[in-house]
């Protein structure tokens, strides 16, 4: 794959990283960590991405052209990370609901100040 | 083949699926189920380190695809002696906590007890990963309990800090998978054993070292090291107070674990890994001196502890950096010994915390008085925290300074001696107010039950006793575990 792709997913990363360091809003926060995973996501894919191959399915006996086929190892592996990521997701999203019936507001600055936390 | 390595993951993971519904019959039920599971997964830890030093790595071939096709779970002599201290910690803190009680109901008992034993299936399964995807699949099974538990702690700002936690430590996981995958690319293999083959071919790659340096980063961040430890005072802080002797102990270790696994027994130091490592060294220091710094402005002495960690755990880096004999030999040492103190050390603030609601400095006031056993097991550990002989804490810096001067590393050798002084000043201002400040007038007092006064004074005692017997146990345990994290070069 080309450059373009790979900085696209760059962009997207570092989008996801900025997002979750400085943006007030806790929902928002939580959005930007998943754009962060999805870059990564899109990384992985993007390593195994092959023009032209096909999923390494056997239509039938006789040698195999490993060419022909694009590696499904990074696929299955992100299969994984995604559902790491729902899961993340629930649990944040989880804390925010609690977050929200306690102080009555998802925007950190507002909490602190009723909080007095640091 | 031996089966061990997955039977100590399995344990807690099947374990943990029992406790919600035991604790709507009985509290109690679920608690020793909880228990008996852990203590179980103890013993089969102690089987497999008894194996290992007997017998080489234990290996397991996940399905019977054999490596590296199939997933493989693997101990050597170091993952199995974490093991073994991560099992014990467990137990002692669930002794610890027997008989608090939550007052939010059955429900909440039993989702406790489950992500308690899902964070030890975690954090186990970390130590028996053979590759390095499993690894952090394992890393998240952790964190995400660990999330939840400290959302469970008593106050309000308890989600608050969870979800802080959450979202860093989701973007240090997220930088391991990245940084992962820059490996993938460059030697098509995820097995630690087939990864070590392979290196030399791209040990000098720029690639490598921008992927090891993501991954370093993401475990560092939530072990975690200054400047990456923001998430971790309050966290600590807010979580429930009978779960910290684990939390804070456990983890930690098991994070340093697979840093050092990866870049000096993996990659062998070679390349890229042994720059990596080089560069671990300043942020060790930084952590040192800043963790010590402001641990010492901090008036919430779980806070205290908290940055205490940052400090300890930046000399695991240093030591990690200079890499020699003894300075392997010291930091593992270190390991043990920060886990068994730490822990002691939040037990003894627990329980204060518990009598008075409260956990500032001036709630130790008098406790040598109010509270005789808990000020004794708290300045014990303390005073081995600074490193006075004979205590443990100090032949971990002992062995740690032998192998800066080995390595003529000058600046390293004194802030490894300077941690110890810095230390102090925030352990004798918390002795002083103990034994020299008269107690307070007020506030409830709940004197602490035999179940929580029988694994602190153990460990109180365990952290003297580590230290006068310091030779046989680096000769029976910590050399074997350099030989095996180091694959015997160091």
């Amino acid at each position: 794959m080309s450059a373009f792709h790979y900085a696209a997913c760059g962009a997207l990363f570092l989008l996801g990283l900025h997002g979750l360091l400085f943006r007030p809003n806790l929902l928002r926060k939580l959005m930007a960590l998943n754009v962060l995973q999805a870059s990564v996501v899109l990384f992985y894919i993007l390593l195994a991405a092959k023009r032209g191959a096909s999923p390494p399915v056997l239509s039938g006996p006789g040698p195999v052209e490993a060419a022909a086929f694009i590696n499904p190892l990074p696929h299955a592996l992100m299969l994984t990370a995604i559902v790491v990521s729902a899961a993340t997701t629930g649990v944040g999203l989880a804390l925010l609901i609690r977050i929200h019936r306690l102080f009555g507001t998802l925007q950190e600055p507002e909490i602190r100040e009723k909080t007095g936390l640091s | 083949m031996n089966a061990l390595p997955v039977l100590i993951v399995a344990t807690p993971l099947a374990a943990a699926l029992v406790p919600p519904l035991l604790a709507l019959a009985s509290v109690r039920a679920a608690k020793a189920w909880s228990l008996a599971a852990q203590a179980l997964c103890l013993a089969l830890s102690i089987a497999a380190l008894r194996a290992v030093l007997a017998g080489g790595p234990l290996r397991h071939a996940l399905g019977g695809w054999p490596a590296p096709w199939g997933i493989e779970c693997v101990l050597d002599a170091f993952s199995a002696a974490l093991a073994v201290l991560v099992a014990g910690l467990a137990v002692l803190t669930t002794v610890y906590a027997w008989d608090w009680e939550d007052r939010r109901g059955p429900v909440r008992e039993g989702a406790f007890q489950s992500l308690f034993l899902l964070l030890l299936a975690g954090l186990l399964g970390m130590l028996a990963a053979g590759d390095l995807f499993n690894l952090y699949v394992f890393l998240e099974i952790a964190s995400l309990s660990s999330y939840a538990l400290v959302a469970a702690g008593p106050g309000r700002e308890a989600p608050l800090a969870a979800f802080r936690y959450l979202i860093l430590g989701g973007a240090g996981a997220t930088f391991w998978v990245l940084g992962l995958g820059y490996l993938y690319a460059l030697t098509g293999t995820l097995n630690m054993a087939d990864l070590s083959s392979r290196w030399p071919a791209i040990s000098a790659s720029p690639a490598a070292a921008a992927g090891l340096g993501l991954m370093v980063a993401g475990l560092a961040l939530k072990m975690p090291v200054f400047p990456l430890h923001g998430w971790q005072p309050g966290a600590y802080a807010a979580s429930p107070p009978q779960l910290m002797p684990f939390i804070a102990s456990a983890g930690s270790k098991v994070m340093a674990y697979a840093i050092f696994r990866l870049l000096a027994g993996t990659l062998g130091s070679e390349g890229q890994a042994g720059r990596v490592l080089e560069a671990l060294a300043p942020v060790g220091l930084l952590s040192v001196a800043a963790g010590s710094m402001l641990a010492l402005t901090q008036t919430d002495v779980r806070r205290m502890l908290a940055y205490s960690s940052v400090a300890q755990l930046g000399l695991l880096f240093v030591g990690f950096s200079l890499g020699g004999r003894w300075a392997v030999i010291g930091v593992f040492w270190h390991m043990l010994a920060h886990a068994v103190l730490k822990s002691c050390l939040f037990m003894a603030a627990g329980s204060v915390a518990r009598r008075r609601g409260s956990c500032e400095i001036d709630d130790f006031a008098g406790l040598g008085r109010t509270a005789p056993l808990t000020a004794f097991c708290f300045a014990s550990a303390g005073l081995a925290l600074i490193g006075l002989p004979p205590a443990a804490g100090f032949f971990g810096k002992w062995y740690l300074l032998r192998g800066a001067l080995d390595a003529g590393a000058w600046v390293s050798l004194s802030v490894v001696a300077a941690s110890g002084l810095m230390t102090a000043l925030y352990v004798f201002r918390l002795l002083e107010r103990m034994y020299l400040a008269p107690p307070p007038e007020s506030k409830r007092v709940e004197p602490m039950g035999p179940w929580g006064a029988a694994p602190m004074l153990a460990l109180a005692v365990a952290a003297i006793l580590l230290g006068v017997f310091n030779q046989p146990l680096i000769a029976a345990f910590i050399e074997p575990a350099r030989l095996a994290a180091t694959g015997g070069r160091g």
